[in-house]
């Protein structure tokens, strides 16, 4: 057991999964993520590289995934702003990588070291076009850990960029962790081609949606693009060819959406309350909800792990006796609130609870709205 | 006639003819670069061949080496990444004016600075060729484009002049009337280690030389020309006549230790630590 | 002064804990220490603190939970121990001591106070004394643990030479110093 933070435990998940390439720019607050990295992975034999914006911070942990690295990035809301054209080329070139956004207070530099949960729909949608992506959010240092091994087995698995979903809380926090040996978490590495070189196409997939992928200077020599492409990575027009191009990179997550959505539940299954919590938020969620239980009040926590894909069928089981349903969040809109109201239906009693100050949400904010 | 086939392996069958308009000079270029690549011998698995957005930026559809075609602006940090990863990777970026030092000014800069041991071929036609001749960072001033319809009011940046306050170890400028030299330039640029810039000042009759009434492609390519001098003439200038030209050849010729050469050093102390 | 215990009897499990002054005056590494002394004794540990300017100047807070049981709610919510080294950091947190939160402070900078909660040593003098003004907080810590048994003082000492190899006699020093500040308060009480 050691006292660990939760920017440094995002990096040692990170190595613990294999990252050997980090590039990025410093932002609070994320910093301590690459500062962790500048010191370990030149130790590993692994590079740390100060880009000069986070433009090229997301465009080099491309480049050094296409050369076979596990390569990713942190940032927070500013920085992951400016990523998101690149991050769209990683969705389309089905490029692995991961990037950690540490959520602060917005708009614009805003609160920069205050936190916030209000990323939630940059995530899903700040890229133009039509993309699918999954991002995992950590409640606990050791979450920040083993969420990060996720996200780098998720990206590997389905050829896909994941982004981890932070806050300042999480990641500035200390807690104790016993960092799990070699071996104890599964690592998983991305399929490789196993045709000759010259039948190699980089974008053509096996029956589970996704497409080995090569490495520049292997034997298979390959073409990626931006542009719309052919399973051989050319630039291709044709309408039914961009048609399902745009349904396999939706379809590769739809078909393994079981594997990837991750909840906890925490006295959820008979909870007339219900509260689906993300972040940080689920720990003042979880007091409120054992207080409330010492009250009378039945009340439960569904924990969103994985934050898109969104766990509508879980959502839609957890809440299914629930006469209320609470989604506390620090961002203004109730990002995740509209998504629950979606699944449930305009008809069942949602209520936010929101921060938007910079301040965190306490156990009697949300205590109050199960209690109402 | 040994000297036309040559570099022709490295053209990807059934591609031609190519999507550039006649007169243009990146047809030149390409093949100035594939005659430098069989010199040296690239093999097709050790190369990445990187691009950007622009007419220039296509040029990875013909090639047969690894390629990479990305977003406007960013093919130098994508390069980047490939090389500071896999140091043993050749990795060519091409770029138009609009990719290298318009959109991608400070990838460029830093790149140089860097000194990353990737090699840059710049075709600079004087503007956005691709998407109708706007005006771009390397429009002169005073010269009309589709969005400077009563002349540029901003000055141009000087590619090379860039590359080379910026750190870059080998910069060159070179034109498509110049095609042996140029290959020289490039040739010499892909064998440099640490950062290599060559511009190749190229002609766009299409948009460029239409706003500007250049007439013909071949007039257009015969203004370029005279528009520059080779380097040890240029430098016997006096100040007032070297406004009139840009020096071609090989201007900048360093051996400063490459990124990589910089950070096996720093691992090796890491290691120590 | 007794040993804190747990309405049920038997030895408190939780403690709620603010380290609360300037930036620069090391709390944020003392509430660490503090962290990794409970760790050593198998329990469970959250530290935050305020983030921002304030850890460059103004008042800067560390806090911690330790617990046996799993910590759920991140923050302090009822501090049991408080440490205020500066007048900023008392105002913010005296009302604690009537809702049974025990309050060091520092007696250099600050006019002592009544009530038995309140607990006043001068630190900063003593460190002064040491000629280590940066060992106030540390001097403080000896004093905190000695009197509230959150911690055992060897974890604390085991924390202290593992996080500061070389410096580990001179800070063991300081801490020495804050628990003997307390046993002449207990004697000073008997007597």
């Amino acid at each position: 057991m050691r006292l660990v933070q939760g920017n440094e435990a995002i990096a040692r998940g990170a190595l613990y999964a294999g990252a050997r390439f980090y590039a990025g720019y410093p932002i609070t607050p994320s910093s301590e993520v690459a500062e962790e990295c500048s010191v370990v992975l030149p130790r590993m034999g692994g590079m740390y590289i100060q880009m000069e914006d986070e433009i090229a911070s997301i465009a080099a942990v491309v480049g050094a995934s296409l050369a076979g690295a596990k390569a990713f990035t942190a940032t927070s809301g500013p920085g992951f702003s400016l990523m998101q054209e690149n991050l769209g080329f990683a969705v389309m070139a089905e490029v692995p990588c991961v990037v950690v956004d540490v959520q602060r207070s917005g708009p614009s530099t805003g609160l920069a070291t205050k936190p916030s949960q209000a990323d939630v729909m940059q995530v899903r949608w700040g890229r133009h076009g039509d993309q699918a992506i999954i991002a995992l959010c950590p409640a606990s240092v050791r979450e920040c850990f083993e969420l990060t091994v996720q996200a780098f087995n998720f990206s590997e698995t389905y050829r896909t960029p994941v982004v981890l979903v932070a806050d300042e809380v999480v990641a500035h926090m200390r807690e104790s962790l016993r960092v799990p040996e070699e071996g104890e978490l599964a690592i998983i590495d991305r399929k490789k081609p196993s045709v000759p070189p010259s039948e190699y196409k980089p974008f053509e997939a096996d029956e589970d949606g996704v497409a080995p992928l090569a490495a520049y200077g292997s034997p298979r020599v390959f073409h990626v693009s931006s542009s719309m492409h052919g399973p051989e990575g050319f630039s291709n027009n044709d309408p039914a060819n961009a048609a399902r191009k745009i349904d396999r990179i939706h379809r590769k997550l739809d078909m393994h959406r079981d594997e990837i959505v991750m909840t906890r539940s925490f006295d959820a299954d008979d909870a007339d309350v219900l509260v689906v919590a993300y972040g940080i938020t689920v720990r003042a969620s979880r007091a409120a909800a054992r207080e409330a239980r010492s009250k009378g009040v039945n009340a439960g926590v569904l924990q969103l792990q994985t934050l898109w894909p969104f766990a509508d069928n879980e959502i839609r089981r957890a809440a299914a006796g629930a006469r209320r349903v609470i989604v506390p969040e620090m961002n203004y809109a109730g990002q995740v609130a509209g998504e629950v109201q979606r699944v449930l239906g305009p008809e069942r009693d949602i209520r936010g609870v929101n921060s938007y100050n910079g301040q965190i949400l306490w156990p009697r904010d949300i205590l109050e709205t199960i209690m109402a | 006639m040994t000297v036309f086939t040559q570099g022709l392996r490295y053209l990807k069958e059934g591609v031609t003819p190519h999507m550039w308009c006649p007169g243009c000079g990146n047809g030149i270029v390409l093949s100035a670069l594939l005659r430098a690549f069989e010199e040296l011998a690239y093999s097709n698995e050790e190369t990445v061949v990187v691009t950007g957005i622009g007419c220039w930026g296509k040029a990875d559809d013909y090639v047969v080496t690894n390629g990479f075609h990305g977003t406007h602006g960013r093919a130098l940090a994508f390069a980047t990444g490939m090389k500071a990863f896999n140091p043993r990777l050749n990795v060519v970026v091409l770029m138009g004016d609009g990719d290298a030092v318009t959109i991608g000014g400070n990838h460029f800069i830093h790149a140089a600075r860097r000194n990353i041991d990737v090699t840059a071929i710049v075709v600079n036609n004087f503007n956005f060729g691709m998407t109708g001749g706007q005006v771009s960072a390397t429009t002169p001033l005073g010269m009309a484009t589709s969005t400077t319809p009563y002349t540029n009011p901003e000055r141009d940046f000087d590619i090379c002049a860039l590359a080379d306050v910026a750190g870059a170890n080998y910069v060159a400028r070179a034109t498509p009337w110049h095609g042996f030299e140029l290959e020289a330039n490039i040739r010499e640029a892909l064998r440099k280690k640490g950062f290599s810039v060559v511009e190749v000042m190229s002609p766009c009759p299409t948009h460029y030389g239409k706003y500007n009434r250049m007439g013909t492609p071949v007039e257009m390519l015969r203004k370029i020309r005279e528009m520059v001098l080779p380097h040890e003439e240029y430098a016997r200038l006096g100040p007032a006549q070297k406004k009139s030209y840009f020096p071609t050849g090989k201007l900048v010729d360093r051996d400063e230790p490459d990124f990589n050469t910089r950070y096996d050093e720093v691992r090796s102390r890491a290691m120590k630590d | 002064m007794e040993p804190s215990e747990q309405k049920g009897g038997g030895p408190k499990e939780r403690f709620e804990v603010v380290l609360a002054g300037s930036g620069g005056q090391g709390l944020i590494v003392s509430a660490m220490l503090l962290c990794e002394s409970a760790i050593r004794e198998g329990r469970n540990v959250v530290q935050t603190q305020s983030y921002g300017i304030a850890a460059r100047g103004g008042l800067s807070i560390a806090e911690l939970i330790i617990d046996t049981e799993e910590i759920i709610f991140q923050q302090v919510q009822k501090p049991d121990i408080i440490l205020a080294l500066t007048g900023q950091a008392m105002e913010r947190f005296a009302a604690f001591a009537e809702k049974g939160a025990r309050v060091f402070f520092d007696t250099t900078g600050m006019t002592d106070r009544p009530g038995l909660n309140f607990l006043g040593f001068p630190f900063t003098k003593l460190a002064g004394d040491l000629n280590r003004t940066n060992a106030a907080t540390l001097i403080a810590l000896g004093a905190m643990v000695a009197c509230t048994g959150m911690v055992r003082m060897d974890s604390l000492i085991s924390a202290v030479r593992e996080t500061f190899p070389e410096a580990a006699p001179a800070n063991i020093e300081a801490l020495g110093l804050g628990e003997g500040l307390v046993a002449s308060r207990l004697r000073e009480g008997a007597g």
